[in-house]
């Protein structure tokens, strides 16, 4: 899996209640997810993630566990996620609906410029610069693959 | 040696396994997605339906028709497949889990991040998202990647007007939000050994605060008793010198009351340091300060005395209600001013009764004060029961006063 996006940058430690509010959470439709998206961080964010490449501080999508929170992202268009550390649930989730996201220490965040990422050779590329990501398990990589748990799942049946 | 969690887990940190999982819950906050991705599965019927549990608590009873319609759903599939099932008003998925529903050994995974809660009986207990725990309906297993431990190493005993709370909080403010991300804390120590179960479900609670996949306590004689009391009769635990990754030391003499500072959980100050600060609202309860033990503390704080800000206390589950009705805790709160709420999460998460608005600054028991998760604008401090009853009794910020 690769792609190339426009950068957004976000901080370290954006927690999933910044990323899909509480009083959002009240339904199953997810375009209201894609709508409300980091919307207490930023209100005019969420059009821009479009085809967006997140680069995001350490500890990305610390505190509930929420999978509306990856959810939101992906249907916001969000391409992948990148930061130098992901909290746990937040890795396992966005994993799980097939939202790729990279490990990668250093890389460089400029708003608006190419980002590229190959989960396949393991790299980000950002300002010319190629920088080599932590590898997928060998089992994330797979649910990634067949683009989320649920569809791993019908595959194996 | 081996670790706690490498132990129930039965492989070494690092590795990556398939476990049956013994208890699975979630709540109606994630129960709704993990249905959807369940039948989305292809899947009607889950593989152990006796392990799993549903458990109404995030909106309790339902705000609006909306949610009660989405809740109506997963109650009809919880009662057709005979899952477990708490409806609203019996109270907190991890209260309800500690009430006898998780063992030392075990291992608990829950739709919610703080599951690591139960951690505090010797269980290999976590959180994950919805769709892994579809996956465990589905087939009753999960993978799990074994964590590093991070020992924390108690020593002493707390002192003066300090809990059980004060130490999650400072040991959540020296390791950050990320101080132990993929790993597990293990509470050891002579100093753990003296800790009761309700403030040791204090302390495993946070753990997610600092990013831990869960927190431990080896199953003691406490909690023997703890457990005998819902009818198990359960094996005691003992380190088998662990080889840890990291090891903290915190002298619990040391432990005075402090605060969790907005918007951070792990930026902590003295309470003292705040004193005087207006506040809008105290709230007392969540699965971290909402046990019997906590409820009690406080109303025995205020008793006959009257509280000067718009208090609300929810209790952890209709057994702690229950209970603080048959000792008159409830008619002291009441009486001195409080609002008693159904037990369940209250305001903690922002979604119903008690949120607070914009500029409003509160105190809270509860876990976590990210920006505007329990109220848009809004400024809220954690801190402990006691804390809590001095500023509730001040109207602003307070410090207790040594018992």
């Amino acid at each position: 899996m690769e792609g190339t996006g426009h950068a957004v940058c976000l901080g370290p430690d954006i927690d999933t209640d910044i990323i899909i509010a509480g009083r959002y959470l009240r339904t199953k439709d997810r375009s209201v997810w894609a709508e409300h998206v980091l919307e207490d961080l930023d209100p005019a964010l969420a059009p821009r993630l479009r085809g967006a490449v997140i680069v995001a501080g350490r500890n990305m999508g610390c505190g509930s566990s929420r999978e509306q929170a990856p959810v939101a992202l992906k249907e916001a268009g969000v391409l992948a996620v990148i930061a130098p550390s992901f909290a746990r649930i937040f890795f396992r989730n966005a994993i799980n609906v097939g939202l790729p996201v990279i490990e990668c220490d250093g890389v460089p965040c400029t708003a608006g410029e190419p980002v590229a990422f190959s989960l396949d050779e393991g790299w980000v590329k950002a300002g010319g610069v190629r920088y080599n990501a932590r590898p997928l398990s060998v089992r994330m990589q797979e649910i990634l693959d067949a683009g989320g748990l649920v569809n791993y799942w019908r595959a194996k049946e | 040696m081996t670790t706690l969690s490498e132990r129930i887990l039965g492989a070494c940190a690092g590795e990556y396994v398939d476990r049956l999982v013994d208890r699975a819950f979630a709540h109606d906050g994630t129960g709704v997605l993990a249905l959807e991705a369940f039948r989305e599965m292809g899947r009607t019927v889950p593989a152990f339906p006796e392990r799993i549990s549903i458990f109404f608590d995030h909106l309790a009873p339902a705000n609006n028709s909306q949610t009660a319609t989405l809740q109506a759903e997963l109650r009809d599939f919880a009662i057709e497949c005979g899952l477990h099932f708490s409806d609203v008003g019996e109270g907190i998925c991890h209260q309800l889990m500690s009430e006898g529903r998780a063992l030392p050994g075990e291992i608990v995974v829950g739709a919610d991040s703080h599951s690591c809660t139960a951690g505090a009986f010797g269980a290999f207990a976590t959180g994950v998202g919805a769709t892994d725990m579809a996956a465990i309906w589905a087939g009753g297993s999960t993978w799990f990647r074994v964590p590093e431990t991070t020992a924390i190493q108690l020593e002493g005993s707390l002192t003066g007007a300090a809990e059980a709370k004060d130490l999650a909080l400072t040991y959540v403010g020296r390791l950050g939000m990320d101080g132990a991300t993929y790993r597990a804390l293990e509470f050891t120590g002579e100093g753990a050994s003296a800790i009761a179960m309700e403030g040791r479900l204090t302390l495993t609670n946070m753990a997610i605060e600092a990013g831990a996949k869960t927190g431990l306590f080896y199953a003691d004689n406490i909690t023997r008793r703890y457990l005998a009391e819902y009818g198990h009769d359960v094996t005691m635990q003992v380190p088998r010198d662990p080889d840890y990754a990291q090891e903290m030391v915190i002298n619990l003499d040391d432990i005075v009351p402090v605060l969790s500072i907005p918007h951070r959980v792990d930026t902590i100050a003295d309470v003292t340091d705040y004193e005087g600060t207006p506040l809008d609202q105290v709230f007392v309860g969540t699965c971290t300060n909402g046990r019997y033990s906590d409820i009690e503390r406080f109303a025995a704080l205020i008793r006959g005395k009257k509280v000067k800000t718009r208090t609300i206390v929810v209790p952890a589950s209709r057994d702690v209600l229950l209970r603080a009705g048959r000792t008159g805790v409830l008619t002291d709160l009441i009486e001195a001013g409080c609002i008693v709420g159904p037990p369940g999460c209250g305001p903690c998460l922002g979604m119903h009764m008690g949120v607070l608005g914009e500029g409003e600054v509160a105190l809270s028991t509860a876990n976590r004060n990210f920006r505007n998760r329990m109220g848009v604008g809004a400024e809220y401090y954690l801190g402990s029961v006691a804390t809590a009853a001095a500023s509730a009794l001040a109207g602003g910020i307070c410090a207790p006063e040594v018992p």
